[in-house]
């Protein structure tokens, strides 16, 4: 037992390794030494396909455009929603019910089902090949999951410091500043890393909305590389590895948050 | 009555309300008018037509149909293998030991990349000249396993498939271990006392213990089959001859290729009615399966 234990283990992680470290080392190689050497090291670490990349292609541009989405996507959806989720358990009788199914109904509703009539929206207010189309679409279609991920954590506030803050004339404004936020200070942090892994990886919306260069997402650069490149998996993988590295830096520092942050997101319908 | 005392809790959710109706609530209403339409998406005017499109989508549309099968196909593999390996590993990592937070941690790690980048990666795996897996294969002298595993209508959608398993594995056995570790230990120890055996722990203690996991890990993952949009999209566009289109990539061609805007509205409105009944049938079966034991 305790054999087959450590076999499957170690199977599993050869499995998830093997793959990376080829992207890892593929970057490193010229396409007929990936034809010859498909896993193995690279004779040489030449860094000649991320030269190439940036030469060949606006890099810079695609990543800042992915910066500035995922920045504030990711703010703004927590700023809104947490306003919102306060709301919703502070809210009495069945007002706060309705506002919570309604908002949270938005989590059943997967993302091909309205975005036919949603592309028509931004096309007539201007918006496609714009970041702040993406932003604004983004903050509407992510707030659902994270009201419903705040809303449970606000909730299990002890409902006295709430009327203690009242007794001393707090403000709502102030009860949300001063009581609410700090002690949900954990779940912001998971959702925020959700959000963040969420909207760094989108590729719908900049497909569906972008179609200039200077407004291209990563993935969506990522996906017209296959394209042009064809099977030149070094080039390719280059891509991924850049496009990948923050999110992967992220990870290494915060693993805790990401796994607390993709695990309660993962726990909506 | 409550609504002055709720008068400044208003305020907080107006914002995000605005934008939701306007991004959100409005869209998903409109998808609903537009599927009884024959709009082209292009020009100004369009007719009513009722209920001609869901009666062509339901009766006319072989391709439809095949993308709706493929879905289930897609979704039956990984569902199986995703909940088994997750909750196998689960159980093999549930003390939070060195190696095994480590492990975990590796497992993970799929989950945060993009969906493009395992397509891509994955691309390079089933290549069928120079890629990984054929190469394994022809170096352990297997080469009558050799496929081209993205190319052949056979077989695609379960290499895609595989593919999701892998990037998804690990963040199921995240909720597993969760689970598993809520499980209070005297419950084994009276098993023990009883004399049950490895299954019997298992079955009677482990099982109904982990049911909400599993429901939850079973949800996600039906979920997560149905919007795997990015994927497969990013591997195959939903091809070759359509063997690995699936409801989403179906209405994303529809839609934006063929430009038929009213009837893609249509199949919108019937692949949002397949995921309630879906999400309905799982709640009550594992309901059920959970009051037997």
């Amino acid at each position: 037992m305790k054999v087959f234990k450590i076999v499957m283990l170690s199977i599993f992680a050869v499995v998830i390794i093997i793959p990376l470290m080829a992207v890892v080392f593929t970057t490193f190689k010229s396409t007929s030494e990936v034809f010859s050497n498909i896993l193995g090291v690279p004779e040489a670490f030449r860094f000649d396909n991320y030269v190439n990349i940036f030469v060949d292609q606006p890099m810079a541009r695609y990543f800042m455009n992915s910066v500035i989405v995922t920045l504030f996507s990711v703010s703004l959806t927590v700023f809104f929603s947490s306003l919102i989720a306060y709301a919703i358990t502070r809210m009495l009788g069945w007002i706060g019910v309705v506002f919570f199914s309604l908002f949270t109904l938005g989590m059943m509703v997967p993302a091909q089902v309205n975005m036919i009539p949603l592309y028509q929206l931004v096309y007539d207010l201007g918006l496609t090949n714009s970041l702040l189309g993406l932003i604004l679409v983004n903050i509407s279609v992510t707030m659902p999951v994270a009201i419903f991920i705040m809303s449970g954590f606000m909730k299990s506030i002890p409902k006295s410091l709430f009327e203690a803050a009242k007794i001393d004339g707090a403000t709502e404004w102030a009860m949300y500043r001063r009581v609410a936020i700090p002690l949900s200070v954990p779940s912001i942090a998971a959702t925020a890393i959700f959000l963040f892994v969420m909207h760094w990886n989108d590729l719908l919306y900049p497909l569906l909305f972008i179609t200039q260069n200077q407004y291209k997402t990563l993935p969506l650069a990522l996906l017209e590389f296959q394209g042009e490149y064809a099977t030149n998996y070094p080039l390719l993988f280059t891509g991924v590895l850049i496009a990948s590295a923050p999110m992967v830096v992220a990870y290494i520092f915060l693993q805790r948050y990401f796994v607390a942050g993709v695990t309660a997101g993962s726990v909506k319908g | 009555m409550h609504f002055r005392k709720n008068k400044s809790l208003f305020l907080f959710i107006v914002p995000g309300l605005i934008l939701y109706t306007l991004f959100f609530i409005v869209p998903t209403l409109n998808a609903v008018i537009y599927s009884f339409t024959d709009w082209d998406g292009l020009s100004p005017d369009f007719t009513i037509v009722g209920f001609e499109n869901y009666i062509n989508v339901l009766t006319n549309d072989s391709i439809f149909q095949k993308a709706f099968f493929n879905n289930i196909k897609f979704m039956l593999f990984v569902l199986v293998f995703q909940t088994l390996f997750s909750l196998i590993f689960a159980m093999f990592l549930i003390k939070n030991t060195k190696t095994n937070i480590f492990l975990r941690a590796l497992y993970f790690f799929p989950t945060i990349l993009s969906s493009v980048s395992v397509a891509f990666i994955w691309t390079f795996i089933y290549d069928p000249n120079m890629g990984v897996l054929n190469t394994v294969l022809d170096s352990l002298n297997l080469e009558f396993l050799r496929q081209n595993w993205l190319g052949n209508q056979n077989i695609a959608i379960y290499s895609i498939a595989v593919t999701q398993v892998w990037f998804h594995t690990g963040q199921m056995l995240i909720i597993f271990v969760a689970g598993l570790q809520a499980i209070p230990k005297h419950l084994y120890e009276v098993a023990d006392i009883e004399g049950a055996r490895k299954w019997d722990r298992f079955r009677f203690v482990t099982w109904p213990m982990i049911a909400p996991s599993a429901t939850i890990v079973m949800a996600y993952t039906t979920i997560q089959s149905f919007k795997a949009f990015d994927l497969i999209f990013a591997m195959t566009r939903g091809g070759p001859n359509y063997s690995t289109e699936i409801l989403a990539t179906r209405i994303y061609s529809t839609a934006f290729r063929s430009f038929e805007f009213g009837y893609a509205s249509a199949q919108s409105v019937i692949f949002m009615f397949v995921i309630a009944v879906i999400t309905v049938v799982q709640f009550r079966l594992l309901k059920a399966s959970r009051v037997q034991e």
